[in-house]
């Protein structure tokens, strides 16, 4: 099975972000950056079906400046074949501009399976991997869970809010994956260096002129400091009358 | 161009509260546009019976495809049906809710009409050159704010934030039949399953109950469903840690990989307040934490703390609950 993983350069999400003299971008000094966490799986998933199968080949794709190449070498380390950088200054924020480029350059590859993270976990959208299927004329099957094959069926189970679905379609096919599918793989020495030698293809993005602009980029209100109101089952009777009498949620 | 369509979105045959928040978000552009909201609901045959409260809520039209291929949902079929009908009337804009099954559509028809969407809104305000729409990145901690110039608008708006308004427009009903066959989707949904017990789901409560490690142990989750159930409009949540271990299923975690919820009050049992969760449900409108450790993160965050064991503690504050409800 030749399988596609579309992957995005994100940063670190455990610190306090702080915003660019632009405005328009968080500031990145000192942040650290990994595949985005959904494009993780996403991975590891792929790896998984070609290690099962034993046959195929799993080509990671990303669009980005030079900066991808280390994430796209990361991807190879936990054992992607070869790999694409679309070359392109920066991650537009419009998801049609995102989709139409990686669609072109996935239209001809000749892929049975094309794998996303359900969202970037930083811009968090979650729409180009619906996007780009549209634009290759191929089904899609978002945010699953779970994924089989049955012949050429593949079988997934998507998550709702409280509820889940079970779901069918033939490949080829796009899919983007949700957590739960698979916790991705440390990269080992050996493939780390193997890795240095699998080869990275880099050419540049064909991207259509961008309809959504990001204005800006600012953190949030801070929430007022936590209170503690007291301590054990002594505290209900007054946690019960703040909730009346205050924040009137009883 | 000034009117809009909403995705009026339904499950098993019910109207969810989803989809009256769809068309919320839909009256403020239409309202702004001087235009009028069309509700479109798919189902099988008697989805037909929600289009009363659909108008009921800000609906001028309600546009009913009922078809046996819509029994589950259908998302090939649906959105094909949505692009058709923003073709082929007067729309400037689609408007559906950020739930699962809204990002799955949304997109679809964005890319349908060739155009991008602003996906996961908490508000949007509508301008001569386009929407200006506020959307949380960064798990919570950075929010963006993009302008989408491109017509028509199509715009997903984040679970709780267009709240379902009573604004009788005594809606007129159409029918319409499928622009797309479905019974010849590719995608086929075979079953939609409840994945737990709680009558109500993530998407929708007012009200979260959510547990996490301090717990103990699973069969300890029975605290928690005891004080949702004292509530009545509430649901229950679990942390990663605890989906993980398999105490309760992947579809109740809260957090940066799982479900992102801003309920009116959350209330946090035995969570430490990793980032992972607190990106989930940061946004809540009224936080109470109740925690064995006093230095625990959640405690920064929660509008009221009770430091102790949650064990001790829970069944005191649904009896609690229980009285102040009676």
């Amino acid at each position: 099975m030749k399988i596609a993983v579309c992957l995005k350069r994100v940063p670190d999400m455990d610190v306090r972000f702080k915003i660019a003299p632009s405005g328009k971008a968080v500031d990145e000094t000192g942040l650290k950056f990994d595949i985005s966490d959904f494009d993780g799986y996403a991975v590891e998933a792929a790896l998984q079906i070609k290690e099962k199968l034993n046959a195929g080949e799993v080509v990671v794709i990303s669009l980005g400046g030079d900066v991808v190449q280390e994430t796209l070498r990361k991807a190879m380390s936990m054992g992607a074949d070869r790999a694409v950088q679309l070359k392109h200054d920066g991650a537009p924020v419009d998801s049609f501009a995102v989709a139409s480029a990686l669609a072109a350059e996935l239209k001809d590859g000749g892929y049975d399976l094309i794998m996303f993270g359900r969202m970037s976990i930083d811009t968090a959208h979650g729409a180009v991997g619906a996007i780009a299927a549209e634009l290759l004329g191929l089904p899609c099957v978002t945010a699953i869970s779970k994924l089989e094959f049955d012949g050429g069926q593949a079988k997934m189970r998507r998550e709702l809010e409280g509820a889940y679905e079970l779901v069918e379609c033939a490949l080829p096919a796009v899919v983007t994956i949700d957590e739960g599918i698979a916790r991705p793989r440390y990269p080992s020495l050996k493939g780390i260096m193997a890795a240095k030698k699998k080869p990275l293809e880099s050419k540049p993005a064909q991207l259509p002129a961008e309809r959504l602009a990001l204005d800006a980029m600012a953190l949030p209100p801070e929430r007022s400091a936590g209170r503690i109101i007291g301590e054990g089952p002594d505290a209900v009777p007054e946690l019960v009358r703040l909730l009346k009498e205050e924040a009137k949620v009883l | 161009m000034s009117n809009i369509l909403a995705f009026a979105e339904s499950r098993g045959g019910e109207l969810r509260r989803a989809g009256l928040e769809a068309v919320a978000a839909a009256r403020v552009i239409a309202d702004a546009k001087g235009g009028q909201v069309h509700a479109m609901i798919f189902g099988a045959a008697g989805i037909g019976k929600h289009a009363a409260v659909l108008g009921a809520h800000g609906a001028d039209v309600v546009i009913v495809v009922e078809h046996e291929g819509f029994t589950h949902n259908n998302p090939e079929a649906v959105s094909g049906s949505i692009a058709a009908k923003m073709r082929s009337g007067d729309f400037g804009g689609f408007t559906c809710a950020a739930s699962a099954t809204g990002k799955d559509i949304a997109p679809r028809v964005a890319a349908k009409l060739g155009v991008p969407l602003a996906s996961d809104a908490t508000a949007f305000t509508v301008t001569a050159s386009g929407i200006t729409a506020t959307h949380p990145g960064y798990t919570g901690k950075v929010l963006q704010t993009v302008t989408l110039t491109a017509i028509p608008a199509v715009v997903s708006v984040r679970p709780g934030a267009f709240l379902p308004k009573e604004n009788a427009k005594a809606g007129s009903v159409e029918s319409m039949a499928p622009a797309v066959d479905p019974s010849a989707s590719r995608v086929k949904i075979t079953e939609t399953a409840t994945g737990n017990t709680a009558k109500l789901d993530l998407g929708e409560a007012p009200v979260i109950i959510s547990g996490g490690r301090g717990l103990k142990e699973a069969a300890n989750f029975k605290l928690v469903e005891d004080l949702a159930a004292a509530f009545g409009n509430a649901a229950v949540g679990a942390t990663r840690a605890v989906t993980d271990d398999g105490w309760r299923p992947h579809s109740d975690q809260i957090g940066q990989t799982g479900r992102l919820v801003s309920p009116d009050l959350y209330v946090a049992c035995g969570i430490s307040g990793a980032i992972q969760h607190l990106a989930g449900m940061r946004t809540s409108k009224t936080i109470v934490a109740i925690n064995k450790d006093k230095d625990a993160p959640i405690f920064k965050l929660a509008d009221y703390g009770i430091v102790g064991d949650v064990l001790a503690i829970l069944p005191v504050l649904t009896e609690a609950v229980k009285k102040a409800k009676a």
